[in-house]
């Protein structure tokens, strides 16, 4: 009897849904305009960069491009890849990825940035 | 209660096939299914920001060493190629978000077509880079196999001003290696998934991804969404160094 | 001496009529198996294997260090020895070891779960490590490799004729294999624990391996760039690390010990996890400060990779930069000691007994400490200076790798032993080889502490005389350590067929693990557990068997 008992309630046991359970998240299917809209972003933004990189601005050429790329890269991510409609954990996931590669880059300039030969 | 006690299997502990076929048995239902593969494909992609990771370090640290070898070579490819590429790749994107959507809405005919569609777009990519390369190779910029520096020492038509002394003309040999190394790697990753995505097609033909079982499609969506966000650094930073000059 | 050990009556007790053992038989129901429990035992066969050749070189080392001079090994055949030895104890062996084979059996059984996330992603990951392993045999066959286990560049680019290039790809594809075992861990471990199985009742074991997976998802990729980076450069001359093209040979460095550094702790990491459960059975006791060791094996994965560059110290990186890394190595400690000290606190007013996986995991908290210690000796600057490149870093990673690690995949491999199996372990002799472990260790390598500190650099086949003793020392501890490691290889086979029927829990543990029958069921669990109760709670242990009736087979 308390063999069936616990195996009837192991059936109805459920994780806790919704928004507190950080690995869970409603099924949302993203619309095909959103799609639209972020796929003629990407394309200006494409043809923005590579006509700004003909204009003189010294050292920031190097910073917008990367800010355009890097502006490029969250569209896809959030909307293409869907991860705006996603978990707390997968959103989690996608930060500690770029923490780890933010450690190896900052991480091994403060050697090169701080040599004494001055190449840097 | 007694007759589905009798029902179950020793086995499979549980009433036969009850659920969709495609229910792994070691997964308690559907939605845990699908959340545990999107969560391993996340952190398989997680292991490909690393991976290219190490290349775009090593990018950061020569471009600051020898900047005017960067430039010069930045300067020797061709701009409309990285744009048209660009360009390919983001709406490949585009429609790869689409078949995702029509897996997720269940219509096969769409979704067939949105995957063609992609590796057509996918195959563009990689015939213009291989333009690119064999480019490369008659004008003697691979490094190791058989590059010179001769270019540019003398200065080129579209940019005359491009001229190095030696030692920094030799560096130009680095800006190239990482080229190749990372344009490679990622064309690596293009046959690949466009490997996949065919395989995919032939099982979505036969209706694989419009019964519910959209995971696969969803997570090849996450890959191939990827690759174009390493092409989107690769542009800027291989094609459009300081153009201005 | 006293024991908890509680065997079932044998004169009638016999082995689960079914179990993950007996399902299928047959060649392929275990090369084509998604049972973890089968994949385990195929890595646990593999990597035995693989010990016992880079025990062989091991042997052939510290047999060249008998004398001062190099007569039994010319200086090129030395280099290819400790080589493979580093390689293959490194890769083929330390990083799978404890994950792999204990973390393969037993995750999903203690997270409740009837197996991992992706069981064909397990396979492939064994497939891949065989393939890796094959490779590394014929780098082996056809004339080895010389550039050490961490193919320094420019050495291993441009000045070897050496199969560096087989080697690399044979550790890349290693490298994949550990990379998807920590995918599938972390996905298992978030997403497939049973009804009731919150985080903080997960048994330690699982924090560790979960922080070490984090480990090998995130590290291992880059060491798989640069070894695919020094394969182009051997092969069609792309020069990253080529100085003569303009690259940096330490950029190098700075990305391989960008994992290797991490790959220590990967390896170590599951180890604590065995040690945990190890001490609180045989104290009968919780582990003391649970939520301080749990988050310590997240602290040491995360500050792990800040602390890479202390293996550069002297390679010409700034000094500004040595600085912060020496300052970061020092931190990096404080998590490894905080468990040791939640594992001393949880000895105390514990009832002790001394059964064989405790000996081994006294042996890990004396000698991980020491080797812990001499790793901070190390991360300061002026002490390395000294230091780096000489016996004392040698002494240093054995005592924290075969003292620490080594033992603690011992201890769990014993302690585990008769759920896997269902059958005990001669304790006798067990015990034996446990001291005799602990004996030929120590005198292997204490005294390369000693010479290390006194100038003998490491990596060659020749020495200055003075150096002699210390060296006879050392490999008289070897051949004392051989037979302390040859022993379990033998008694563990003998007790497959003749050792006593174990019992569902032996030990009268907590956990899962040991809720269920040993050997387990292919699907682990008759019906999903429930878990109502905290990890390691002993009452709730005590309530249970009073109310119970054991009965076996």
């Amino acid at each position: 009897m308390d063999q069936h008992q616990e195996q009837h309630h192991a059936h109805h046991l459920h994780l806790p849904h919704g928004p507190s359970e950080p690995t869970h998240t409603e099924f949302h299917v993203v619309s095909p305009k959103v799609y639209l809209l972020v796929g003629t972003a990407l394309l200006i933004l494409t043809f923005s960069t590579a006509a700004i990189s003909y204009v003189d601005l010294g050292v920031f050429n190097a910073v917008v491009a990367l800010a355009i790329a890097c502006l490029k890269m969250s569209l896809v991510v959030l909307f293409f890849m869907h991860v705006k409609y996603s978990s707390r954990l997968t959103k989690l996931t996608v930060a500690a990825g770029f923490f780890t590669f933010l450690v190896l880059i900052t991480m091994t300039m403060t050697d090169y940035i701080s040599r004494a030969w001055g190449r840097w | 209660m007694d007759n589905t006690l009798a029902a179950q299997t020793a086995e499979t502990g549980h009433l036969e096939h009850d659920h969709p076929p495609f229910l792994r048995h070691h997964f308690e239902n559907l939605t845990q299914q699908r959340e545990a593969a999107t969560f391993g494909m996340w952190l398989f992609l997680l292991t490909e920001i690393m991976f290219f990771g190490g290349m775009f370090c090593a990018y950061l640290i020569y471009r600051n060493w020898y900047y005017p070898a960067f430039v010069a070579g930045s300067h020797s490819l061709h701009i409309w190629a990285g744009t048209l590429n660009t360009t390919l790749l983001i709406i490949s994107s585009f429609t790869m978000a689409m078949g995702v959507h029509a897996a997720e809405t269940r219509q096969r005919k769409p979704l067939l077509r949105w995957m063609v569609i992609t590796m057509i777009l996918g195959f563009g990519f990689l015939c213009v880079k291989a333009y690119e390369w064999h480019d490369e190779w008659v004008e003697h910029h691979v490094p190791g196999l058989n590059f010179s520096p001769e270019q540019f020492i003398t200065g080129t038509k579209a940019y005359p001003d491009d001229k190095l002394p030696l030692d920094m003309a030799e560096k130009t040999q680095v800006y190239f290696s990482l080229y190749f190394a990372m344009t490679g790697m990622h064309a690596l990753h293009m046959i690949i998934g466009i490997s996949l995505l065919a395989f995919l097609f032939v099982r979505a033909r036969a209706g694989a991804y419009t019964n519910g079982h959209i995971a696969p499609i969803e997570n090849f969506g996450l890959y191939w969404h990827f690759v174009d966000i390493v092409w989107i650094f690769l542009f800027p930073l291989l094609y459009l160094i300081s153009r201005h000059q | 001496m006293s024991t908890i050990l509680t065997l079932p009556d044998q004169s009638t007790a016999r082995l689960p009529k079914v179990s993950y053992l007996n399902k299928e038989y047959g060649l392929k129901s275990w090369l084509l198996t998604g049972d973890h429990k089968r994949i385990a035992m195929l890595y646990l066969i593999s990597i035995t294997f693989f010990f016992f050749i880079g025990g062989a070189m091991a042997a052939l080392i510290r047999l060249e260090l008998l004398t001062p001079v190099s007569d039994l090994l010319a200086a090129d055949t030395y280099n290819k020895v400790f080589t493979a030895h580093g390689i293959i104890m490194v890769f083929f062996f330390l990083v799978p070891s404890v994950p792999a084979t204990i973390g393969n059996f037993l995750i999903p059984i203690m997270v409740g779960a009837k197996d991992l996330a992706f069981p064909k992603i397990n396979l492939l990951s064994w497939y891949l490590y065989v393939v890796a392993g094959i490779m590394m045999i014929c780098v082996l066959t056809f004339g080895g490799v010389d550039t050490g286990w961490t193919f320094t560049t420019p050495l291993s680019t441009h000045y070897l004729n050496t199969h560096v290039v087989t080697a690399g790809l044979a550790v890349f594809v290693a490298g994949f294999s550990s990379i998807f075992t920590g995918l599938n861990f972390i996905v298992t471990i978030h997403r497939m624990r049973a009804p009731g199985m919150t985080w903080f009742r997960l048994p330690l074991f699982v924090w560790s391996h979960y922080a070490a997976s984090i480990l090998m998802v995130l590290g291992t990729p880059v060491l798989a760039i640069t070894l695919v980076l020094v394969v182009l450069e051997r092969t069609i001359g792309i020069g990253v690390f080529d100085p003569t093209k303009g690259g940096d040979p330490l950029l190098f460095q700075h990305l391989f010990w960008f994992y290797s550094h991490p790959a220590v702790y990967i390896m170590i990491l599951p180890g604590m996890g065995v040690i945990s459960e190890v001490i609180s059975t045989f104290s009968r006791k919780r582990v003391f400060g649970y939520t301080a060791v749990a988050f310590s094996s997240v602290a040491i994965a995360v500050f792990g990779f800040f602390v890479w560059a202390h293996h550069m110290f002297v390679m010409g990186i700034s000094n500004y930069s040595a600085l912060v890394f020496s300052l970061l190595t020092m931190l990096v400690a404080v998590p490894s000691a905080i468990k040791i000290f939640n594992w001393a606190a949880t000895l105390y007013k514990g009832s002790i007994t001394f059964e064989t996986p405790m000996l081994y995991a006294f042996g890990f908290l004396g000698l991980f400490t020491i080797g812990g210690l001499t790793g901070v000796f190390l991360g300061s600057l002026g002490m390395d200076i000294h230091l780096t490149e000489t016996y004392f870093i040698v002494a240093h990673f054995h005592f924290v790798m075969v003292g620490g690690m080594l033992m603690a995949y011992l201890a769990g491999i014993h302690f585990w032993w008769p759920k896997i199996t269902g059958r005990m372990y001669p304790e006798g002799v067990s015990r034996l080889a446990a001291v005799i472990t602990f004996v030929g260790f120590v005198l292997t390598f204490f005294p390369q502490f000693i010479l290390g500190y006194l100038g003998m650099p490491r990596r060659y086949a020749a020495y200055p005389p003075e150096f002699q003793v210390l060296n006879v020392f050392s490999s008289a501890g070897a051949s004392v350590l051989g037979i302390g490691y040859l022993l379990p290889l033998l008694y563990l086979t003998w007790s497959l067929k003749y050792g006593k029927i174990a019992g569902p829990n032996p030990w009268q543990a907590t956990g899962l693990e040991w809720q269920i029958q040993s050997p387990p069921l292919t699907e682990n669990f008759a019906e999903t557990p429930i878990v109502t109760h905290e990890a390691y709670d002993y009452e709730w242990l005590a309530n249970k068997t009073k109310n119970e009736v054991q009965t076996v087979g």
